[in-house]
């Protein structure tokens, strides 16, 4: 029996619960491995070897080791095909661009704003860092313009790029999350028919609530 | 029916779809949007991406937004046409590292670098020296993990010549032509890095398009 894959980097990261979630739907057994991010670890020589950017997460799969949470979302998706839910990213030419096509406008135009707002909103105040009000602000409008874009797509279209959950949605999930629990942004969800029915469809599965008790638990 | 490009040819995002199609000696239809004219906001471009960006891509019945979704297509789609841009089985997985990293690492970065630098001045705007001096420090660093891996690795992805590569092409292209390119030339490895990419036949096609324009 092959060794599980092991995951580097905190559940409470965005970007390691992206895969966290990703294995979970796929149901590949991992091994998470910590790195302490409070004394340095991700910049210190033994973890650039594994990520020369030190940041989270890394991954390692028999020999081969990879970074990037999209990468290693696809890799996963690439490798254990035939694992868990098929559909998340298919293998029909098709229906696979239009996944790639929604995982590109989350990376380029949801991820940026979205990520501001969550430095912002929840990691500043845990780091004693003061809120940048016009940052905000300006990200704000960019997250809201966004959602307008996703509310009528999704006025047509189930979830992002068809009729089935793909890594497009499940790509989405880390920095909702902390918009709507713990950054106060729940309305801007909520008030945009489609993507609220999106968002609690998409928070409720089974893959999710495990990343989200694994967040509490770390 | 012939593949379609919408888009602006001094766009780096449409030029990134141009070059892909030339590395695979694909015919198309490139169809020019007035962007200065904010042809791209209008309802008929809307169509056919809603966020109002270029390039837009039509395969048949199929459209495409995001330049690095649509090259994707493009590599899987058409493999076995002119040059391979993607690698099967193990080698993949670190080309689709290294096409991240240009996504989430170099871009943002040279993004800023190329407005300040080319696009300001075309619109009349001063250059802002905080910004350029902020974004070259961050340069600086991405383009020093690039030298260690390639160091290890003839091109970014693998020892082949791949999108991870080409995605780089537009953003060099304008960067060369800027004082940044002592950035590049200073770190041995990079510059011949991209002395070999740029000089790859595709890429002159799609400026010699720039040129007619």
């Amino acid at each position: 029996m092959a060794a599980p894959v092991k995951v580097y980097g905190p559940p409470l990261s965005t970007a390691v619960s992206r895969v966290l979630a990703c294995l979970h739907e796929k149901d590949v057994e991992f091994q998470l491995v910590p790195v302490n991010m409070a004394q340095g670890e991700h910049k210190k020589p033994d973890y650039l070897k594994i990520q020369p950017f030190g940041q989270v997460p890394a991954f390692q799969d028999e020999s081969i080791t990879i970074f990037e949470s999209r990468a290693i979302c696809r890799y996963i998706c690439d490798k254990y095909a035939d694992k868990g839910n098929k559909n998340l990213y298919s293998t029909n030419p098709l229906v696979k661009a239009s996944i790639e096509q929604w995982l590109e406008a989350e990376s380029q135009s949801y991820n940026p704003p979205s990520s501001a707002l969550v430095f912002q909103l929840a990691f500043a105040p845990l780091m004693n860092i003061k809120q940048d009000e016009e940052l905000i602000k300006l990200n704000d409008q960019k997250l809201l313009k966004v959602l307008d874009i996703y509310d009528q797509r999704l006025e047509s279209s189930r979830f992002l790029a068809g009729d089935e959950f793909t890594l497009a949605d499940l790509s989405h999930l880390p920095n909702t999350h902390y918009l709507v629990s713990v950054g106060n942004r729940g309305e801007a969800f909520s008030s945009r028919k489609n993507v609220g029915r999106w968002w609690n469809e998409i928070s409720s599965r089974d893959s999710w609530k495990k990343v989200v008790e694994m967040q509490k638990s770390k | 029916m012939v593949m379609k490009v919408h888009g602006s040819v001094f766009s780096t995002a449409a030029m990134r779809v141009l070059i892909a199609l030339h590395e695979k000696d694909l015919e198309f239809e490139f169809v020019p949007v007035d962007m200065r004219a904010g042809e791209h906001k209008k309802e008929h471009f809307l169509a056919l991406n809603p966020f109002g960006q270029v390039p837009a891509f039509e395969d048949g019945d199929l459209k495409l937004f995001e330049s690095r979704a649509i090259t994707q297509y493009i590599a899987h789609v058409y493999n076995d046409k002119g040059t391979p841009l993607v690698c099967e089985g193990k080698p993949m997985a670190t080309v689709g590292v290294w096409m991240e990293v240009e996504a989430h690492q170099f871009d943002p970065v040279a993004s800023k670098l190329q407005w300040e630098l080319v696009y300001k001045s075309m619109f009349g705007m001063a250059t802002d020296a905080a910004v350029v001096e902020e974004n070259e420090a961050k340069l600086a660093k991405v383009l020093d993990i690039y030298e260690a891996r390639l160091s290890q690795s003839k091109y970014l992805g693998c020892d082949c010549f791949t999108l991870a590569d080409l995605h780089h092409l537009p953003g060099l292209t304008n960067l060369m032509g800027t004082p940044v390119k002592k950035m590049f030339d200073a770190r041995p490895k990079v510059s011949a890095w991209v002395a070999d990419i740029m000089a790859r036949p595709a890429l002159a096609k799609v400026l010699a398009m720039r040129n007619q324009q």
